[in-house]
């Protein structure tokens, strides 16, 4: 715990209005926080959206990070994680050329597979942890990927 | 009822008791300005500026303990307002601000006088809204006088597009608050303020840190009980000034940059902090890692966000200082005043070896010597508000302050232009005190026009002008540590402030001896006109004590002793 830099992952609950948001990360920016990846979406059934913002610092700055946040009027509650089931997804696209079973093969290790193939490309789906989106995507360079796009994380308490 | 948006505004003013709004009108907030025309519940204060018409609001708030409303238009007139907002969110002023914005069809087509004034705002206020619905309006209004004063206050800024104010919808001021994810904790964890309790009990030399929380949540008379009962030496924050009176034996002085040399070497060789309302700014910490080295920190703050924010608390407490504090003294029978004798003698002594003093040892008038005689002939009966510079440290160093909300400054933000129109709310709060703002040759220029409307509206406030014919505080620091390059402020260049008064149908004196200094003031109260006294003072007077930005708080550049004062 004494790294200084070290990955947090943080979920805010806030009330599902205009500007939510732009209040996040403009107390993000001002204090000069870092966010690495932000995902956003509303609470089913309720008035509440769920941010899962994955930062990076110190102790003594994650309890800022969650103080600050905590001191905005529509944030209902923060979570910092500290035991927590993580998940990020990435979509991939790869030439039509490149050798389709190896990269479904690749997909599948990673809770994934090919969910789309068109005249020209086709697009692969996976989704686990963090980590190993980061280790997917190293391992399938070699299969010349066109296009990347990650989801960012999404994490639940256990 | 229904009634209109811009009636539900005079409507909600009224039920929050507001007797007195400062604001300037223009196109998109003119709906709201006809039916303050047709009332007659509140005052309306016309300042020169919108900066003026906030600033206006800070100073009423300061002194009257309730909200300052400011109302302003669109565009210009809200960027204008920015620098108020900024200045009361850095100094915890209840506030609510209401502008007017450019009908909801144009928003975001770059219309006249449209800025995105929310998105301006969110940094710099504790809250805000863009109204989008008339229906909305009673509640938004209701939250913002809540969401402002309670918990931490702040400004909290109301956007109104012009259509909105048109708009008939159903008023109802009655409804319940509703504010699921705004509940602040007022009431301190008993558990943790009596282990608390104990570890004081068990100090050697502890101090009470108290800071402008306590004006804020009006607990100066528990506190001062408490630092009585218990005994224990307290140092007081440039926000906390009056906490304690200026003659109490167990005040030891301010603290920080500009602070007394006793009270910062009491925080620097203290075992127990006991911070109250206090959030360890860096002009009052110096260098973090060195401030209060040895002690035990017992923090209490109703925002969770201040504590340990910058120095670790080993004891945080969150809630009302009143609250708290009322608990402390239930609890202060572990606490034996006889223990810190021998601490309280050190603290003697450390006033002694460098009291906060001046010399009188110039031709012209010291700085000090003005601020200090209008403490021996008003004392009491005067509001104090001042500008930013060196007059402002000399103002909180030299006025015998006797009660909570005598003192009104910009502490946070550092606004210069801030003292004359607060000064103007400030009357307007207490009009049975004098309302002296001390300034200086540069700040009163930033906001001058002000004049109008204290002429206008009958405030006679007393700006007394330390002219020293510099930019003071940035001259000394170019004297200490940019080898006297006087880069931009050598202010010989000035107007004739007697005549600018004048100008206005105010009053102007220009003195240089102690003589017609005191003939001036007392003729300038006698005449209950708006004032400039410009006095003469000492050009190269610098602020003593003072800790080196970044430096030691035991590290102070002092004042260097002389035969007599």
């Amino acid at each position: 715990m004494n790294d200084n830099n070290a990955r947090r992952v943080v979920s805010v609950i806030v009330v599902n209005e205009a500007s939510v948001l732009s209040r996040i990360t403009d107390l993000f920016s001002g204090r000069g926080y870092n966010i690495t990846s932000l995902t956003v979406a509303p609470i089913p059934e309720s008035k509440y959206s769920r941010l899962t913002i994955v930062t990076s610092g110190s102790v003594r700055v994650i309890e800022q990070i969650t103080k600050q946040l905590h001191k905005l009027i529509p944030v209902l509650r923060v979570y910092e994680h500290e035991d927590m089931v993580e998940k990020e997804m990435a979509l991939i696209k790869f030439p039509i050329s490149e050798n389709l079973s190896d990269i479904n093969a690749l997909c599948e290790a990673y809770n994934g597979k090919i969910v789309n193939v068109g005249e020209n490309v086709i697009i692969a789906m996976v989704s686990d942890e963090p980590k190993r989106i980061d280790n997917f995507l190293c391992a399938v360079k070699r299969y010349n990927p066109k296009e990347i796009v990650r989801s960012g994380a999404v994490a639940l308490e256990r | 009822m229904q009634i209109s948006g811009a009636q539900m505004v005079i409507e909600a003013l009224i039920a929050e008791g507001v007797d007195t709004v400062f604001g300037y009108p223009g196109g998109a907030i003119m709906n709201v300005y006809d039916e303050i025309y047709k009332q007659d519940k509140f005052q309306h204060i016309l300042t020169r500026h919108e900066q003026a018409a906030v600033h206006a609001a800070e100073g009423y708030s300061k002194a009257s303990a309730k909200v300052g409303v400011a109302m302003i238009t669109s565009g210009p007139g809200f960027t204008n307002a920015v620098t108020g907002l900024a200045d009361a969110y850095m100094d915890s002023i209840p506030l609510v601000v209401i502008s007017g914005q450019v009908p909801m069809s144009l928003i975001g087509t770059d219309a006249f006088q449209e800025i995105d004034a929310v998105g301006i705002s969110r940094p710099c206020t504790k809250h805000n809204y863009l109204v989008t619905d008339a229906a909305d309006l009673p509640r938004i209004l209701k939250e913002a006088f809540y969401i402002a004063r309670s918990g931490r206050p702040g400004p909290v800024h109301v956007d109104i597009p012009k259509d909105v104010t048109a708009q008939i919808a159903e008023f109802d001021y009655d409804v319940a608050l509703d504010l699921e994810t705004y509940k602040p904790h007022t009431k301190g964890n008993p558990r943790q303020i009596k282990k608390a309790m104990q570890a004081v009990a068990n100090a050697k030399r502890p101090v009470f840190y108290l800071g402008g929380g306590i004006i804020n949540s009006n607990a100066s008379n528990e506190v001062r009980e408490l630092v009585h009962k218990t005994g224990i030496p307290a140092v007081e924050t440039f926000m906390a000034r009056g906490t304690l009176t200026h003659d109490d034996d167990l005040l030891i002085g301010m603290l920080g940059m500009h602070g007394s040399y006793a009270a910062n070497m009491a925080m620097s060789e203290t075992d127990m902090v006991i911070a109250l309302g206090a959030r360890f700014d860096d002009r009052v910490t110096g260098k973090l890692s060195e401030f209060a080295k040895n002690a035990t920190v017992i923090h209490v703050d109703i925002d969770p966000a201040s504590i340990s924010k910058l120095v670790n608390a080993n004891f945080p407490i969150v809630g009302d200082i009143k609250n708290v504090v009322n608990d402390m003294l239930a609890q202060s029978s572990v606490i034996d005043a006889q223990n810190y004798e021998q601490w309280r003698e050190t603290i003697v002594n450390f006033n002694e070896l460098h009291p906060l003093t001046y010399y009188e040892d110039s031709e012209r008038l010291k700085p000090q010597w003005v601020i200090a005689r209008v403490g021996e002939l008003l004392g009491d009966n005067a509001n104090i508000s001042t500008d930013v510079g060196q007059h402002q440290m000399w103002s909180a160093q030299f006025y015998p302050f006797s009660r909570p909300r005598q003192f009104i400054s910009s502490g946070g933000l550092g606004t210069m232009g801030f003292g004359f129109p607060a000064a103007i709310g400030v009357k307007a709060a207490a009009p049975e005190k004098t309302s002296i703002n001390f300034t200086g040759d540069g700040s009163i220029l930033m906001n001058c026009q002000e004049l109008m409307t204290a002429v206008e509206k009958k405030l006679p406030v007393v700006n007394i002008i330390l002219n020293n014919n510099f930019l003071g505080m940035v001259r000394q620091w170019q004297t200490l540590f940019y080898d006297k390059r006087y880069a931009e402020t050598d202010l010989s260049i000035q107007p004739d402030f007697v005549k600018l008064a004048e100008a206005f149908g105010g009053i102007g004196y220009r003195v240089s001896t102690k003589e017609e200094f005191d003939a001036a003031l007392q003729d300038a109260i006698k005449k209950d006109i708006v004032a400039f006294i410009e006095v003469k003072v000492e050009r190269l007077e610098n602020v003593m004590p003072m800790v080196p930005s970044g430096g030691s708080l035991f590290n102070m550049m002092l004042l260097e002793k002389k035969e007599s004062k």
